[in-house]
């Protein structure tokens, strides 16, 4: 095993990232313009923004969720132990004495543990609890008529914004731990799609053969 | 004022009609076409031809022989009327407009200006030929009694006149100025008094009821112009646009009676139970409304723009918000004031042994109002005044004369109905008027006052002495008065619902989505952006946890790199 220099991020794969990225930075302005944290622009104009922008974030995760189960790239985000202690230990430790990152990214594992445990996390309950409460408040119209329907928005209500502020701690974390190793570094894989991996002879080879490795 | 109201009554007229040339033609009943059978016709009375326009009426009124008088009461004019239309007096004796009484079923409330008491003048008892000047009908002089059954007594005038003329006198239980008309003496309106034709009066009758017919009593309620409801006064004869878009004539062009619909004499629409939801919203597409509600023509979700989505947010809206709420920004619009606060109190003060006034408050249109009258007391006036807000059912309850209350606190005088979130309640804009008034202080009850009764030796207005008023009002009406009175605050609610706004001014979204905006301390909504949920704070906070700790983090490895360790990361 030795690193190359790999195209471990497809087009179509930094898109979805960075149309994500933006999305939901417009959907952090207008919730929080919403939520009353800010009073920059008409609030009719936050409630259409956030609402377009979050359908269309909503038809993006239908896509690369598609894009996902066909490609098999899915498996990245399948979280283990194997690796979890150590990487754990440089974050609270190791990281402050100057010591290596334990972990070395591979072509089938790119993500740390500890990174596909959060970013698990992230897919499987902070995106599914902001859109289905966001579906749901979208579509008061239809139920507002029930029982309680007033009790009930406002528990869905709080349910959105509390998912929202776990997403947003998500981010924080995120953006910070880009910095540790170099910033740069980090988000250059994401813009060109080459990231340093290590392979095996043989996807070596295959990869050569498909012209996705750069030396 | 009056010139208006005729324009008005008479663009009305003609816009129903549809053919202003007609009408013209119509007004001048000299042109009589010579036809076949004319010997046979009855004397004076002369039925239309095929020669002559047609007529959307049945009836040209000033064709009939009866109505050509002279009349020398309006009785007599109502005997006349009578004499075709024979149910017409009873269907008017059945209504709230004749009995100034109201059952309500919800409450079990007997009420009605008969019955109740308000802020604002406080009790009809005692001082009738005043209040009663209002009354749709003749005579009504005690009001401890209820007006005789007889169908001479109704004043079919108020309603029906189009000549524009005819108008009663503010003390004369509802008779009309006739020549000679008393020096001084004045219209309900206010003006000076003019003597009424009512031959003229009678012979221009037609329906349905004009907006002068309405107005005349219903904008002036409470002794001037928009003193009692806020959003009915003067303005609304001829409003701009921007004041009324469903009466102005650049708008919807209505009279009252287009949403307060009648039948039998019975008009839709009440103060005491307010339609805040739709009472028939199952009715067919395109049968008629039948109540005067918004819903009746809007439906409940009436929102189509600016686009889809908006669109679809502002009819999620619609199952806590009246309509009003949102689409009444404020009241008394237009440039005519309404009174805000009453504080009768201070009523009886004189200066050199002589009752005086002043005029502090300046309206919009440079008219000088009172702030104090040695006969009411103090006054506080409002134009474009942003309403209060309360979930209700439209159901009132009032303080009733005789019900003990808590002068340690603020007497309503009418409780709102209604539950936060319930399928038959709203959040209804209202004007609040804040009074003072007169009450017991021994058995707690409000005290009837007498005011109006010159010559009498007791009436405030011409005596200025409470002890004495108050003694005559509580004798007139039977009741036990200890003679220890004082006067306690007061509130007393009316439900907005006229003077709609164009769309572009209904109230923005960032009136209420904000902190303290208009929707602040009302219960059983969620209305974000007025203050951060449970959810928000805990997310905050978890929020905040997450940014320290990264910059704590952060600030470890500084400290570490700096004493020579620094980091990498795989």
């Amino acid at each position: 095993m030795a690193e190359h220099c790999v195209k471990v991020y497809s087009r179509f794969n930094r898109l979805w990232h960075w149309s994500q990225v933006v999305s939901i930075m417009l959907l952090f302005f207008t919730g929080a313009r919403l939520l009353g944290l800010h009073q920059l622009g008409p609030f009719g104009l936050a409630v259409m923004v956030h609402t377009v922008v979050a359908l269309a974030l909503l038809v993006l995760w239908v896509f690369a969720s598609f894009w996902l189960f066909t490609t098999g790239g899915w498996r990245q985000f399948v979280p283990r132990l194997s690796g979890m202690w150590q990487v754990s230990r440089f974050y609270a430790y190791g990281v402050f004495k100057g010591e290596k990152h334990p972990y070395k990214k591979s072509f089938e594992h790119r993500h740390n543990p500890l990174q596909a445990a959060s970013y698990f996390v992230l897919k499987m309950a902070l995106f599914p609890a902001i859109w289905i409460s966001g579906l749901a408040y979208l579509s008061y119209g239809f139920w507002d008529h029930l029982d309680g329907g007033s009790f009930f928005l406002q528990i869905i209500a709080n349910f959105h914004v509390l998912a929202a502020f776990a997403i947003a701690s998500f981010v924080v974390i995120h953006v910070y731990l880009l910095t540790i190793g170099g910033f740069r570094h980090h988000v250059r894989p994401m813009v060109t799609g080459y990231e340093q991996v290590d392979l095996t002879p043989e996807a070596e080879a295959y990869f050569r053969q498909t012209g996705r490795v750069i030396d | 004022m009056r010139q208006t109201a005729l324009c008005i009554t008479a663009l009305v007229s003609a816009v129903m009609m549809g053919q202003l040339p007609a009408y013209a033609q119509q007004a001048a009943p000299e042109e009589e076409t010579p036809a076949i059978g004319a010997q046979s016709r009855p004397a004076g009375s002369a039925p239309a031809h095929m020669s002559d326009p047609v007529s959307d009426s049945t009836a040209d009124h000033s064709k009939l022989m009866k109505l050509k008088g002279p009349f020398a009461s309006g009785s007599q004019v109502t005997e006349a009327c009578l004499s075709c239309h024979t149910e017409a007096g009873n269907q008017v004796m059945h209504s709230v407009h004749w009995k100034w009484e109201y059952q309500n079923e919800k409450t079990g409330q007997l009420l009605g200006k008969a019955h109740e008491m308000n802020a604002f003048c406080g009790n009809v008892a005692s001082n009738e030929v005043r209040c009663t000047s209002c009354h749709t009908g003749y005579g009504w002089t005690d009001i401890r009694a209820q007006m005789p059954d007889d169908p001479t007594k109704v004043d079919c005038l108020v309603c029906h006149d189009k000549s524009g003329q005819y108008t009663k006198q503010d003390n004369l239980a509802g008779e009309p100025p006739l020549e000679p008309v008393a020096a001084g003496a004045k219209t309900i309106t206010g003006e000076p008094a003019w003597p009424v034709d009512l031959a003229e009066a009678a012979q221009s009758v037609g329906p349905p009821p004009g907006r002068d017919n309405c107005g005349n009593c219903h904008f002036y309620g409470g002794g001037g112009d928009n003193v009692k409801h806020g959003d009915l006064s003067s303005v609304l004869f001829n409003p701009p646009q921007d004041v009324d878009v469903h009466m102005s004539p650049d708008g919807g062009n209505f009279a009252c009676a287009t949403c307060h619909v009648s039948d039998k004499h019975v008009f839709e629409g009440s103060r005491y139970q307010t339609d805040v939801v739709d009472p028939n919203p199952d009715r067919m597409a395109g049968s008629a409304h039948d109540a005067a509600a918004c819903q009746s023509c809007h439906t409940d979700t009436p929102h189509k723009g600016p686009n889809a989505l908006i669109a679809a947010k502002l009819n999620d809206h619609t199952d806590t918000l009246a309509c009003q709420t949102c689409h009444i920004p404020s009241f008394a619009r237009g440039g005519v004031a309404t009174k805000t606060k009453w504080d009768w109190s201070t009523a009886g003060k004189l200066k050199d042994g002589k009752p005086y006034s002043e005029e502090n408050y300046v309206q919009s249109d440079g008219k000088h109002l009172h702030t104090y009258l040695t006969i009411k007391g103090n006054f506080e006036y409002g134009e474009n005044v942003v309403p209060v807000y309360a979930w209700s059912n439209g159901v009132m309850t009032y303080t009733l004369p005789e019900e003990k209350i808590d002068p340690s606190k603020v007497v309503e005088i009418n409780k709102i109905g209604g539950t936060p979130g319930a399928a038959d309640s709203r959040i209804f804009p209202f004007k609040r008027l804040d009074g003072s008034q007169a009450y017991d202080k021994q058995r707690e009850v409000l005290l009837y006052n007498h005011v109006y009764g010159p010559g009498d030796g007791t009436a405030l207005w011409q005596y200025y002495d409470w002890k004495k008023s108050l003694q005559a009002g509580m004798d007139y009406v039977g009741a036990e008065y200890s003679g220890d009175f004082g006067f306690v605050d007061t509130y007393m609610y009316w439900p907005i619902t006229h003077m709609v706004a164009p769309k572009e001014d209904a109230v923005q979204c960032e009136s209420c989505h904000a902190k303290d905006g208009r929707m602040a301390n009302i219960a059983g909504i969620y209305v974000p952006g007025a203050e951060i949920n449970l959810g928000g704070k805990i997310g905050l906070a978890v929020f905040l946890m997450a940014l320290l700790g990264a910059l704590g983090h952060g600030l470890l490895r500084v400290i570490s790199r700096s004493k020579g360790k620094g980091d990498h990361h795989g």
